[in-house]
């Protein structure tokens, strides 16, 4: 166990690597001045020596990148150019936000998605079409302009839920879930009908494999045939699956987040693309390769527990 | 935009070696009505925005306040806006502009992908592991958050964040050309022209190219569908378009203030996108059947005829009345096999008997339908096929008459089952105690150490070595044999009356399939049990079975003693199967074969569906139904010149 997460540490390194010195190479590598770019025409030649020198573009290159990367191992990436403050903080008080959205999305997504494509796998015909539909329309609405038909319907019209804003779990766990309903049903959306979809082939794939017929023949239980051994062989592609949508639920946060004015780390993205303010964005870049890479690592495990193969190896 | 992750559905490539016909694709695709509607849909909307300022009732930015708000009516379509500027204009005006962001995507995909995926699927080594690498990476990354960085240093370009997202999504798509091309490298037509001196790159862009293009025109239209999602995005963000534009994405954004009085704004924008949307996935989906139906035609089809009348039943004995000694009696036994469009007999009116402890063989060659008729009496047919019709005699009850629920009851207990792939038929994901465990508790609802002792004297039973390790271990963790070892203590469990093994040797090794007959003898010994043989192989039969049922095209040819069959065949099928077995083979003298092979289920010849390949067929074999009758001594054959050929000394 302690070896496939070290393994994995291990490869994931060169991913942050990689993606920081691509934020960092393309600011470099940009024509034009970029703290012209950020600052406007109209500036002060105080203002842009600061900028340049936030920036870090008042020394060579490399010295640059290797600044960059020391200061990032001693967890400064940086200050705000819009307001001066240090980013790490400004980006810890909001990751709360984006973490609260993605899990649940995940988790509601998986319990629905898994669950329906389960059904539709055992009984089909009219499921199997619901779930190709669901598919279907979850790919096809823009998910910004579903939260906006969603807050018409059950905030504006049926006052069920808040159609924007965010309730810290502090001040209230009840608020702070009727904040999230909303945003998670829109993030789900596209990935409920992946999952099922994935769920009810991996499912079928699993039915027709001959242990299947073994254990029915022995007179295992229908139940236990079901939930132990078609679900967890299933698991296994399902699994691989979900950190798969997971990079593209990161990427919803950031419409998502904006539509209804939450204040995680997406909605502060485009608010800095904005204002130009560079340093939140390769910051939040950051933070969204570390979760990623932390995501993989709970796949990898969740693969090896899974399948027994792999725990060996 | 939230789905990074593009492709759905399978990937459908052209079988290795085969060049895909030119011009097939779009000639099966006009042929779809979902690709001309959704392909019509799509172009309307491409020439209605190129043509906006001829066809738009205003300009985009005329102001008509008197109908501000206004919904849908006759002097604007579609609406008016908070302004009164009609929605319907500034739809088609703004069109334009969302197409060239996504035809730079696409561009942009097809530039880079279609080179890189050719090239690591056909250079293959450093240059693919590095492409992987890169691949890996980039798909690690949201895409929207690179392309937001981007936008904040070249503000307000839509054409340099959509070549962004072109190139953040190509590594994907490279990947799967790259799976295209990989098949490809080996293919006998790249093979000739490499032979005949063309060199790598002009196989690469000449012949690979041409080949991958049709999976490259499928993949476009789906990344013309994120493409236009995540241009419309940029828009609504305010990122590369102002409030005052025509843009599709910002006249959702406008409509959002407007959200609690005049909801109806929603309704043109939003809907468009999303109309357009599932056109390019449904138009990608039709491509990619037609490029399956295209290999379809390829393929060599397999004619499927509609299942016609049951065949008249043999006058056997008392063919409807179990044998009052019989452990097992099948009758008359009929299975169909129905896809979509046609009902296929695989099983035609089977009947036999098995005794207390005895051991029958099924035999026949594959496609005979032997399986499924074992299959079919367990009740684990297959989704597609069906049983239609006869009756399952269990010590005089029948069994098929019993519900599910009565049914699951004797599986284990009653009928166990043994099947061909020892590996296979093991859960890999539990140890051999785990899944031992689970048949043990239920059948003797035992647990703690009455299980383990339970599950150990089973393994001991089967003869396995150091049963307490084997308990413990994975499937994947065991050898052939040992793992048919594992699946006989699993059948045997429930302590079944009746044990069905379908080809239980045939995937072992020669010394390992002598071990596990002996392993059915011995328990068979211990237990008393009856055991079905299903299997194709002469030699298994003569070693373990008592009788042998010869199966070919779904029926029964012939039914005898094992000593008897071996003596003296009384059908040319089973002659003719006896004569190739290796093992009779003469020295120095050819083997014999069977001319031809088994016609498939649908394609059975009318009569006797042997006599095309039978070397003492007449005219009259084909004529007319031939019914199994008896020779004397239990026996019975299907064949109607066998008392001629008896008398000749041919059988």
């Amino acid at each position: 166990m302690f070896k496939i997460i070290g393994y994995r540490l291990l490869v994931s390194l060169p991913l942050l690597f990689f993606v920081t010195a691509l934020t960092f190479f393309l600011v470099s590598f940009t024509p034009g001045d970029p703290a012209v770019v950020i600052l406007g025409q109209n500036h002060t030649p105080e203002e842009y020596q600061r900028v340049r020198e936030q920036l870090g573009l008042t020394q060579p290159l490399l010295v640059r990148y290797g600044d960059w990367l020391g200061d990032i191992v001693q967890g400064n990436l940086g200050t705000s150019i819009f307001n001066q403050e240090p980013v790490v903080a400004i980006l810890n008080s909001r990751v709360g936000v984006t973490l609260s959205l993605v899990l649940g999305t995940t988790l509601v997504s998986t319990l629905v998605g898994v669950g329906l494509g389960l059904a539709s796998a055992l009984r089909r015909g009219f499921l199997a079409t619901i779930v190709d539909t669901v598919s279907l329309l979850g790919f096809a609405l823009p998910n910004f302009w579903l939260a906006l038909v969603l807050v018409a319907i059950f905030s504006i019209g049926l006052h069920w839920l808040p159609a924007i804003g965010y309730v810290d779990p502090a001040t209230s766990p009840g608020d702070w879930l009727r904040s999230l309903v909303l945003p998670v049903l829109v993030l789900s959306a596209p990935i409920i009908g992946v999952l099922a979809q994935q769920t009810r082939n991996a499912v079928l794939e699993v039915l027709d494999r001959p242990f299947i017929q073994t254990l029915r023949a022995g007179g295992a239980s229908p139940a236990s045939i079901l939930f132990r051994h078609i679900l967890r062989n299933a698991a296994i592609p399902i699994v691989t699956v979900v950190g798969l949508t997971f990079v593209g639920l990161l990427s919803g946060t950031v419409i998502v987040e904006t539509v209804f004015a939450l204040p995680g780390l997406g909605g502060l993205a485009v608010q800095a693309t904005s204002r130009h303010d560079l340093p939140i964005i390769q910051g939040v870049v950051f933070y969204f390769t570390v979760i990623v890479i932390v995501v993989n690592l709970l796949v990898d495990l969740a693969y090896a527990w899974l399948n027994p193969r792999v725990r060996v190896a | 935009m939230s789905n990074d992750v593009i492709t759905p559905g399978p990937v459908v490539t052209t079988g290795p070696g085969t060049r895909p016909p030119r011009w097939l694709l779009l000639k099966t695709l006009v042929r779809k009505p979902l690709a001309l509607v959704t392909g019509g849909f799509l172009l309307v909307i491409i020439l209605a925005s190129l043509a906006a300022p001829l066809i738009a009732p205003y300009q985009p930015t005329a102001l008509d306040l008197p109908n501000a708000f206004s919904g849908p009516t006759a002097k604007h379509l579609l609406g008016a806006d908070e302004l009164g500027r009609d929605v319907l204009t500034r739809l088609l005006y703004g069109g334009l502009q969302i197409e060239i962001g996504v035809l730079e995507g696409i561009l942009t995909v097809l530039v880079v992908a279609i080179p890189l995926g050719i090239l690591s699927g056909y250079l293959g080594g450093i240059f693919d592991r590095v492409m992987s690498a890169i691949t890996d990476a980039i798909l690690a990354i949201p895409a929207i958050i690179l392309v937001l960085v981007i936008l904040s240093l070249f503000p307000n370009n839509s054409h340099v964040s959509m070549i962004g997202f072109g190139l953040l999504i190509s590594p994907g798509i490279a990947r799967i050309i790259r799976g295209v091309t990989l098949p490809l490298r080996e293919a006998d037509f790249v093979a000739a022209a490499r032979i005949s001196g063309v060199s790598e790159l002009q196989i690469m862009a000449r012949h690979i190219l041409t080949a991958v293009l049709r999976t490259a025109i499928i993949q476009a239209s789906f990344v013309a569908a994120s493409a236009l999602h995540f241009v419309v995005a940029l828009g609504y963000l305010g990122l590369t378009a102002s409030p005052g534009q025509p843009d599709w994405g910002q006249m959702v954004a406008v409509a959002a203030t407007q959200i609690t009085s005049h909801p109806w704004l929603l309704v043109p924008p939003g809907g468009l996108v999303a109309l357009t949307v599932l056109a390019l996935i449904l138009f990608g989906n039709a491509l990619r059947d037609s490029s399956a139906n295209v290999n379809q035609v390829a393929a060599m089809a397999e004619p499927v005829l509609p299942v016609g009348p049951p065949t008249p039943v043999a006058p056997v004995k008392d063919a409807q009345l179990p044998a009052p000694d019989a452990l097992l009696a099948v009758r008359d036994l009929s299975v169909v096999f129905s896809n979509r469009k046609n009902q296929t007999r695989i099983v035609d009116g089977v009947s036999f008997d098995v005794r207390p402890g005895e051991t029958v063989g099924l035999m026949g060659e594959s496609g005979a339908g032997k399986s499924i008729t074992a299959l079919a009496i367990l009740r684990l047919l297959p989704g597609a096929a069906r049983l239609t019709g006869g009756q399952v005699f269990f010590e005089g009850r029948d069994l098929v008459a019993l519900n599910d629920r009565e049914f699951d009851r004797l599986r284990g207990t009653t009928l166990g089952l043994v099947s061909q792939e020892p590996l296979s038929s093991l859960d890999p994901t539990f140890t051999v105690g785990s899944q031992l465990g689970e048949l043990v508790r239920r059948h003797d609802r035992v647990s703690g150490p009455k299980l383990k002792a339970r599950c150990l004297e089973l393994l001991n039973q089967v003869q396995l070595p150091d049963p307490a390790r084997v308990l413990k271990s994975y499937p994947h963790e065991l050898s052939g044999g040992m793992a048919q070892r594992v699946a006989l203590a699993m059948a045997l469990a429930g302590r079944p009356r009746l044990l069905v093994a379908d080809e239980p040797t045939t995937a072992l090794d020669v010394t390992v399939q002598k071990e596990i007959l002996a392993l059915f003898r011995k328990v068979q010994q211990e237990t008393g049990m009856a055991i079905l043989l299903v299997t194709h192989n002469f030699g298994v039969v003569a070693d373990i079975c008592d009788r042998v049922f010869v199966m070919y095209a779904g029926q029964v040819f012939e039914d005898a003693g094992v000593y008897e069959l071996f003596r003296r065949p009384l059908n040319p099928y089973s002659q003719g199967l006896l004569r190739a077995n290796p093992a009779k083979a003469q020295p120095g003298q050819p083997l014999q074969v069977i001319p031809g092979r088994v016609p498939s289920p649908g394609n059975w010849p009318p009569g006797c569906r042997f006599a095309p390949r039978c070397p003492y067929a007449q005219p009259e074999c084909t004529t007319r139904f031939i019914p199994l009758v008896e020779t004397g001594q239990g026996r019975l054959s299907r064949c109607i010149r066998l008392g001629e050929l008896v008398e000749k000394e041919l059988l």
